[in-house]
């Protein structure tokens, strides 16, 4: 194993032929150096795409810092090397290090990855590679470190599990404290002397599986019958869950305020804070919103607290207000009034992104005064009352003209509207309409603020999300969403609105990757081998290899995305559980396909079981943070839910196309 | 008030660029709390001046920074605060405080430093063809495809053993005055030595006045 000094040396010959070298030499304002003190357990932390992307995740800022607050941790980070480091890191023998001391991620004892979507998997096995561990876990021996994987990605661990050792399914902040002291308890003697990991990594493994919220793939076996489909998943050894249940906090932390200052421009260069976590809207498509679950909310003294400090911890020259609906945070008017007080004197950007479409929104912009951006952004979705009740987003038209006119009348020249095409039985009227719908924002702008006004369309394509209630459908084809598109660019021609859309081989990999089965490892295996990486990235896309790889395993794509599904189909992902059961999913399903709304939750508990599977946690921390009703019930003993029910089987049509 | 800093860019930051280290400077003194004076208009920035841009790849012992404070402040305690929150490769040599109409460092800059460490191998056969470079009266070369004249760029060089005897310094004394600038990497290539060998630190700005 190269010594830091080694790497040091070596990597002096190469940075100045690489674009932005920046990237791979560490020493942030705010990076924290610890020394290898050999008792200390050495986390390193992945964010397995470039810097420029990674270096601003807050989730693995959360656990950096978790991690590193321990006397007997520390945790350092490391990211993808961009196409020209790698080749000359490979030239060169180098391998992946950690930006705050060079050592090689071999010589940790935890790497954890953060996989928030699929199209980073190729570059997790990448990095492995380039740390020159064994890719697969099954290859990794007492000397290897462990290999975690968390993120919204990973609620279907099942494409990845052949090379992660433990995934961490749902919140990191508390559990990660038990994984390092399970690491702490399994630790070996090392032989004469040297560095590196040493465990006992059998009963290391197993130890880890039986902690709540984690799930290691190496003690479950998935059967599947005769058409593919799984028929159940067994477990292999004396007390490892099914299911896996996700772990959440009942009350969010302290929001972490010394974020990384990067020396050089990156995506994002902002300082945030989370103001809630989780959503109530109940969007049918929306992954995020049925997987974080329940939500819980910061007070507003907490939130301008930390913005407070982070600023003076950063100096950054933008902060960011955080959630996945700012509109339903309870308390807004008054986070606003009390964040725009606070820095009333400074020459701070504050954004405030997912605003509901309503007039309000635009006051609570104006209170921050965001106009450097000149754009203000909304999310309708989609554009015909039918699709709005299929996907559980009703925003009449009247309300978004209203507000879109609002908006253009009070100084922004630009609206960004975001829409998603290929929800379950979208036809080409209901695209048309989204063209229409944006000709008709764009012409009440100008009969309010002259020609200047401009619109921008971003019209992603729906993928059928596992844990979501449009598990059960079908990815629209590659035909209908490019002919979808053709109908969006010959419809928006105008030159001041601009149309950006997915390419449908990148929602196809990805909608692949997300509902894959076990199988789905080889496939990813073998497109990394042939040259796939940075799947993410249109530039970087080999959609041609993907195709080949699920050949080479005589697999069809089209089994995962495009075909009917038995209403009891046992999903690869059943046996990871968000909280939700899968009889509400498939109930709010059905209500779909009936054009029924479902209103916000917090003005009516569905029952969609978050409640019952957290309802201890619910009760040692009552209060107002937790929107879920109070539960009343008496306490139970902490015995873990069986397996979800599949849905009765009087009700057993096939759905999709 | 507007002062002037002198400052080291080593380690990691020499592999910045000059418009990161503009903005590298500003998060550290609004880290700092320094007063700092904005521009007016849409996108207000504050008014930070550096006297000349580093290459990226080179350390430096001396770059200089006007900075426009809209507050008078102690300068010591200006000193004090902003060296507590700047990373590590950024040490604040001196400060002191200027005329707000004294023209812009950019304009008065006339000439800059640079040592370059060699392996000591290569620089045992440096001195004739250092000789015939000084002794030529023009150099004519080409960088970015227009042609010009290296020669009276160069104001003065020298070739010293390290202070530790292990490697050679080339010392080079070039001219940095507005669009008459003598790059350290083309006097490198004139002699032959691959960039890849050599480590270049900028020791020393020279100013007009």
């Amino acid at each position: 194993m190269l010594t830091p000094e080694q790497i040091e040396t070596r990597l002096e010959r190469i940075l100045l032929k690489v674009q932005k070298p920046g990237r791979y030499v560490g020493g942030e304002w705010n990076s924290i150096v610890k020394d290898w003190e050999p008792d200390r357990l050495k986390a390193a932390l992945i964010f397995p795409d470039i810097y420029d992307i990674g270096v601003s995740n807050v989730g693995l800022k959360i656990l950096y810092d978790e991690i590193n607050r321990r006397a007997d941790a520390l945790a350092e980070r490391a990211y993808a090397p961009w196409v020209d480091m790698e080749a000359l890191m490979r030239q060169h023998g180098i391998p992946l290090y950690s930006l705050e001391t060079k050592h090689p991620l071999a010589a940790f004892d935890l790497i954890g990855f953060s996989l928030p979507y699929e199209t980073l998997y190729t570059n997790a096995l990448n990095i492995l590679d380039l740390a020159g561990l064994p890719v697969h876990a099954d290859q990794r021996s007492d000397h290897h470190p462990i290999v975690i994987a968390g993120g919204h990605a990973v609620l279907n661990p099942e494409p990845m599990h052949a090379f992660i050792d433990a995934f961490v399914i749902g919140e990191g902040e508390e559990v990660i404290h038990d994984l390092l002291e399970a690491l702490q308890r399994h630790r070996r003697p090392q032989a004469g002397g040297q560095a590196g990991p040493a465990f006992y990594r059998e009963a290391l493994l197993y130890d880890l599986a039986r902690i709540p919220g984690v799930y290691v793939p190496r003690f479950y076996r998935t059967h599947y019958l005769e058409d593919g489909t799984v028929s159940r998943v067994e477990t292999l050894a004396e007390g490892i869950p099914n299911p896996v249940i996700k772990r959440i906090v009942a009350k969010l932390p302290p929001p972490p305020t010394d974020f990384i200052v990067p020396n050089i421009d990156v995506v994002h260069n902002r300082a945030s804070v989370e103001i809630m976590r989780g959503c109530t809207r109940g969007c049918r498509f929306c992954h995020a919103g049925m997987i974080t679950r329940p939500v819980r909310e910061r007070r507003v003294e907490e939130i301008v607290a930390a913005a407070r400090q982070a600023i003076r911890s950063t100096g950054f020259e933008e902060l960011a207000l955080l959630s996945l609906s700012s509109s339903d945070y309870t308390h807004i008017q008054e986070l606003v009034q009390a964040i725009s007080q606070e820095f009333k004197n400074d020459t701070l950007t504050i954004s405030l992104p997912s605003l509901r479409i309503e007039t309000v929104s635009i006051d609570l912009m104006d209170a921050l005064r965001d106009r450097r951006s000149g754009s203000f952004t909304l999310a309708p979705e989609a554009a015909t009352e039918r699709m709005r009740r299929i996907i559980n987003k009703y925003i009449p038209d009247e309300d978004l003209l209203r507000t879109t006119r609002e908006i253009y009348r009070r100084g922004w020249t630009t609206i960004k509207l975001y829409f998603m095409i290929g929800h379950p039985s979208e036809t080409l009227d209901d695209v048309k309409a989204i063209a229409d719908l944006c000709k008709h924002v764009l012409a009440e702008g100008r009969k309010v603020a002259g020609m200047k006004v401009k619109l921008h369309a971003g019209v992603s394509t729906f993928v059928p999300k596992p844990h979501t209630p449009f598990q059960w459908v079908s990815c629209d084809t590659r035909e209908s969403i490019l002919a979808k598109q053709a109908l969006l660019k010959r419809e928006l021609r105008d030159r001041n609105i601009k149309l950006s859309w997915t390419d449908p081989e990148d929602t196809l990999l990805e909608a692949w990757l997300s509902r894959g089965d076990r199988r789905l490892s080889d496939v990813i295996y073998t497109a990394w081998q042939n040259g796939a990486k940075f799947d993410a990235w249109q530039d970087q896309r080999k959609f041609d290899l993907w195709m080949a790889a699920f050949a080479a395993h005589g697999l069809d794509p089209a089994f995962y995305t495009h075909r009917p599904r038995r209403v009891d189909e046992i999903f690869p992902w059943d046996h990871l559980s968000a909280g939700v059961r899968k009889t509400y999913l498939f109930q709010d399903f059905r209500q779909s396909l009936e054009g029924q709304i479902r209103v916000d939750c917090r003005q009516r508990c569905y029952a969609c079981g978050i409640l019952p599977t957290f309802a201890n946690l619910r009760r040692d921390h009552p209060g107002p943070a937790w929107k879920c009703p109070e539960v009343k019930s008496p306490r139970r003993a902490e015995a873990p839910p069986g397996p979800a029910p599949t849905p009765s089987l009087e009700e057993l049509p096939m759905v999709g196309d | 008030m507007r002062v002037r800093l002198t400052f080291t860019k080593q380690g990691p930051l020499r592999y910045i660029g000059h418009l990161d280290l503009h903005t590298l400077l500003e998060r550290g003194m609004r880290r700092a709390g320094w007063p700092l004076a904005y521009s007016q208009g849409f996108h207000p920035k504050p008014r930070i001046q550096l006297a000349s841009a580093l290459p990226l790849g080179f350390t430096s012992r001396a770059e200089l920074a006007d900075v426009w404070l809209n507050a008078e402040v102690n300068l010591a305690e200006l000193r004090h605060r902003l060296q507590a929150v700047l990373p590590k490769g950024i040490d604040i040599l001196g400060i002191t405080e200027v005329d707000e109409r004294a023209p812009a460092l950019q304009t008065q800059l006339l000439a800059a430093e640079y040592e370059a460490s060699l392996p000591a191998e290569l620089a045992s056969r440096l001195p004739p063809r250092l000789i015939a470079l000084l002794q030529a009266s023009s150099l004519p070369r080409q960088r970015r495809g227009k042609p010009y004249d290296l020669r009276p760029l160069i104001h003065a060089l020298d070739l010293y053993p390290s202070p530790d005897g292990e490697r050679a310094i080339l010392f080079m004394r070039l001219s940095a005055r507005q669009g008459a600038t003598g790059r350290p990497e083309e006097v490198l290539d004139a002699l032959d030595i691959p960039l890849d060998d050599a480590r270049i630190e900028r020791t020393r700005l020279i100013f007009a006045s």
